[in-house]
């Protein structure tokens, strides 16, 4: 009994550092720009792609890269490759409406759209079939007792932990990060004060993408069938995540995406595993007619 | 002026979160009435206005309107009961004409229901006839009938002001809250804010509160002026004593020596 | 012509063009294909116009219409199976004698409707305390739920989905020979334009364009924004549930996927497109959307590239959509001639004159 506790608690972390390292990107664009980009589960899983098709290349050229060292450069052209979508997307779509004061309501739809637009060229561009991540970390299981572990469990984990102090540092601490926050109090006020709006916007983008696409890759080590649909849902139940946790806050962002990752792995010990996706909803109704601010949020309120 | 009370504030503390917004605030307005709140910026008066206008509960106090306690109703239930307000910035609804702006502000008396919109009932007919009539006739004593098909983004602001606070009389307020009805008018504009205020006064019977800025408007029109500073009440009285009050002297000019 | 007998023309018109239609369906000159477009651009009339009311008229962000559509879409087909069709997978038996069908369909159309209002509760009262973002992920969880309940319930074959509402149609042309689910279309497209028309034009109505323009100065000015709201939501989710019943039927097979966020898109595209606030902007866009999409058929899944974009491109260019906030005879005067003068907005002591 206690062993299958412990094995359900791994997943549910492995599960929950994905829901938390989308949740931090989510996080990330909402803090700055008070703005949900629904397009990051979208980024995600095209990091996924992207991620497979680098892969792809780098075996068919270095035929002597495996392992740690063809991870690690996948991380990185991954890495850049994503965040340049993102910034790209930023550009093109949401900076010329920043840029005519439209109606935050016009940057949200447009973000939608592009997430049906990457889902669906996906699909269109590479037809239905499901692909297959390959695998390019050898496997190395532990045994702790009757608790498996694996090497990727723990990555995924210890990633997860990793990317919220990179984080929490750069926000915090960095003059950066503090120019991120300003911008989210006013952004009129801000380049009164010398801080290049578009600037530090155009680098909050690209963090977000990669950290999206740190989670893409691990996600298709983890769970490598993938397709084209496979960033809506996820992306959803981060976004969950992110508000239960309080949007804008990336502690919430991050406490948020296990709590979710815990919640799921417990309603699918006990109930059909279709019902998963109906109580997070729910969970995520609950809390924005209750407590729309989550947790750690607080409420911003207007003057009258 | 009678002695008849229209509106008493008894005791009113507000704290948004951990700030203390307002400090034992009394108020008797009495029937026919022009009362004045005045104070530096940030003193906490529109906060009193949006107390009594429903838009936060207060944390203590009592607020009584015709002897009701109407702590904690809801705005648009206050403004049934007939009190009227405005707002420092026009807050007309920009895409419907004068006339829809002055129709749509007298819901309270909305007789009918959804069912009779669709089948377009003899009820709807005479309801909507009562509404449009109401609204004419308003326009009509404003002078601002020939303006009642325009959009309001199109006229200057004066006549949206007046447009304004023709709205605010479409409820048929026994009690009108001006909030800083000059802001934004000219020097010129002044006086003929002044004696339109004075014909509204006249010609409804109304008791008017109201907060202001411009030194000129308060003192020609109040009978009666209270001065808050941080929340709190630091001086109340007439136009002349309040002229020559010491704390509202120091707490406009601070303390420093004029020669 | 008198003011009176105007208010007659485009009602008359509207019939005409109804009789007409019905006329050319039964001589087979308006074959299947082309009935199911007609068809298909009625049920958009109604989710574009009706997803206005509350993301055109009050300003708010409304994303999950399609959810709505699913429930008045399967309210509707239990009870048409239960009732007319006999060997039904929910009870077996059909509980009413094939004549019934032809008078009960409007019935079961328009419970499916009050099934949606009822679920809009959902998203109509958490409404009163939120807006903007906020709502719009409300109003997508709301969505959500509906879809995966809707993947859960082992009545209506789950994923697999409903089938056999054609039945029902069959039905009602063996009493008498027509296009009924053309006819049942028509008319509840023509009524919804029509109440939509009658509440916003109503002082009532307009207490909830006040809310989008301003809702603390409505509130000031003794308007219930908190029973706006609700009428808004709980009017344009009606409507939409009816849409869902009679894509039920004409479709004659549903199932929860085709209820997700893509068909909340397609009514957010025809709104935004056609302008909010304007009536007669979604329905013009409703059959724009609906032609363009029969157009873009050959390029299958580019298809769903192509609808975003247009949205995309809509937000950054035009964002007012087609008609702006303003409805057709403002554009064309000339139509003015058609449409009976508003006494009221006319002075008491003026003649003649237009508003």
């Amino acid at each position: 009994m206690l062993s299958y506790l412990v094995q359900n608690i791994f997943n549910a972390l492995q599960w929950g550092s994905f829901y938390s390292m989308i949740a931090l990107g989510y996080c990330l664009v909402y803090g700055v720009l008070r703005l949900i980009n629904f397009a990051h589960g979208d980024i995600f899983m095209t990091s996924c792609y992207i991620a497979f098709f680098v892969i792809a290349g780098l075996t068919a050229h270095f035929a002597g890269l495996t392992g740690i060292p063809l991870f690690v450069i996948t991380l990185v052209i991954t890495m850049a490759l994503t965040a340049l979508l993102g910034v790209g997307i930023e550009r093109v779509a949401y900076r010329p409406l920043r840029e005519k004061g439209a109606n935050r309501l016009y940057v949200v739809i447009t973000a939608l759209m592009i997430g049906f637009i990457l889902e669906n060229g996906n699909l269109a561009l590479l037809g239905a079939s499901s692909r297959r991540f390959p695998d390019i970390l050898p496997k190395i299981i532990w045994k702790l007792g009757p608790v498996t572990v694996t090497n990727l469990k723990l990555l995924v984990i210890i990633s997860a932990f990793v990317v919220f102090a990179v984080l929490q540092f750069i926000v915090q601490k960095t003059t950066l990060g503090m120019a991120m926050r300003a911008i989210s109090y006013d952004k009129f006020a801000i380049p009164l004060m010398g801080i290049p709006v578009n600037t530090v916007i155009t680098f909050t983008f690209a963090l977000g993408s990669a950290l999206a696409a740190i989670a893409g890759i691990l996600f298709g080590m983890s769970y490598p069938v993938m397709d084209p649909y496979m960033g809506m849902i996820i992306g959803w139940k981060a976004f969950i995540a992110a508000v239960v946790g309080g949007i804008g806050d990336i502690r919430g962002a991050f406490v948020g995406g296990f709590m979710l990752g815990i919640i799921e792995i417990l309603v699918t010990a006990f109930l059909p595993s279709s019902y998963k996706d109906l109580i997070s909803f729910v969970i995520l109704l609950v809390i924005l007619t209750l407590k729309p601010t989550g947790f750690f949020g607080v409420a911003r309120s207007t003057k009258i | 002026m009678s002695d008849e009370t229209v509106l008493t504030i008894n005791h009113l503390t507000h704290k948004f979160g951990g700030l203390q917004a307002l400090t034992d605030i009394n108020v008797d307005l009495k029937k026919g009435e022009i009362a004045g709140l005045i104070g530096p910026n940030g003193a906490g008066k529109t906060t009193v206005f949006n107390l009594v206008s429903g838009f936060y509960v207060p944390t203590e106090g009592d607020i009584l309107f015709k002897g009701n306690r109407i702590n904690g109703l809801k705005p648009h239930v206050i403004a049934s009961m007939q009190i009227g307000r405005t707002f420092q910035n026009i807050r007309l609804w920009s895409d419907m004409t004068v006339l829809e702006n002055i129709c749509i502000s007298q819901q309270y008396r909305l007789g009918y229901n959804v069912a009779d919109a669709f089948f377009n009932t003899k009820r709807y007919k005479s309801e909507e006839k009562k509404i449009h009539d109401e609204a004419w006739a308003l326009l009509e004593k404003f002078n601002l009938a020939d303006k009642a098909l325009d959009y309001p983004r199109n006229l200057p602001y004066g006549v949206q002001r007046r447009v304004e606070i023709a709205r605010a009389l479409s409820l048929n307020p026994e009690l009108l809250m001006l909030d800083e009805p000059a802001a934004g008018l000219s020097t010129s504009d002044l006086s003929e804010l002044i004696s339109y205020i004075r014909w509204i006064h006249e010609t409804f019977g109304l008791t008017i509160w109201m907060i202001e800025h411009q030194m000129q408007v308060i003192m020609t029109l109040c009978d009666y002026i209270q001065v808050v500073n941080f929340g709190k009440e630091i001086a109340r009285g007439t136009p002349d004593e309040i002229q020559n009050d010491q704390n509202v002297i120091k707490a406009y000019l601070g303390n420093g020596e004029i020669d | 012509m008198k003011n009176k007998s105007k208010k007659f023309i485009v009602p008359a018109i509207t019939a005409a063009v109804m009789v007409l239609v019905v006329i050319l369906a039964q001589l087979d000159i308006l074959n299947n294909y082309y009935q199911t477009i007609l068809m298909t651009i009625c049920i958009n009339v109604i989710m574009s116009s009706s997803l206005n009311v509350v993301n055109g008229y009050m300003g708010e962000f409304s994303c999950g219409h399609g959810g709505f559509m699913a429930v008045g879409a399967y309210v509707s087909s239990v009870l048409s199976l239960v009732l007319f069709c006999p060997g039904n997978s929910i009870t077996g038996k059909a509980l009413l004698p094939p004549e019934s069908a032809m008078f009960l369909f409007p019935v079961v159309i328009l419970l499916g409707g009050a099934a949606s209002m009822v679920v809009s509760l959902l998203v109509a009262i958490p409404s009163f305390k939120t807006r903007d973002d906020y709502l719009a992920i409300v109003t997508i969880a709301t969505n959500f739920i509906i879809t995966t309940s809707l993947n859960n319930i082992g009545i209506v074959g789950e994923s697999r989905g409903l089938m056999g509402m054609k039945s029902t149609l069959s039905r009602m042309s063996g009493v008498i020979d027509l296009p009924w689910i053309l006819i049942w279309g028509m008319l509840f497209a023509a009524l919804t334009v029509y109440a939509i028309h009658r509440l916003m034009k109503s002082t009532l109505g307009q207490g909830i364009s006040a809310v989008r323009y301003d809702e603390i100065s409505a509130e000031i000015m003794s308007v219930n924004t908190n029973k706006m709201k609700l009428i808004a939501f709980t009017f344009s989710s009606g409507l939409a549930g009816v849409a869902g019943g009679l894509f039920a039927h004409m479709l004659g097979f549903i199932n929860p996927s085709s209820f997700g966020i893509m068909k909340s898109t397609e009514s957010l595209v025809m709104v935004y497109l056609g302008g909010m606030g304007s009536l007669s902007g979604s329905v013009l866009s409703a059959f724009i959307f609906t032609i363009l999409l029969e157009l873009l058929r050959p390029a299958q899944i580019f298809k769903w590239v192509i609808i975003p974009l247009m949205l995309i491109l809509i937000m950054q260019f035009r964002p007012e959509g087609i008609m702006g906030p303003r409805e057709l005879p403002q554009v064309f005067p000339k139509l003015r001639k058609l449409f009976p003068v508003n006494s009221d907005m006319v002075r008491k002591n003026q003649t003649g004159g237009e508003a």
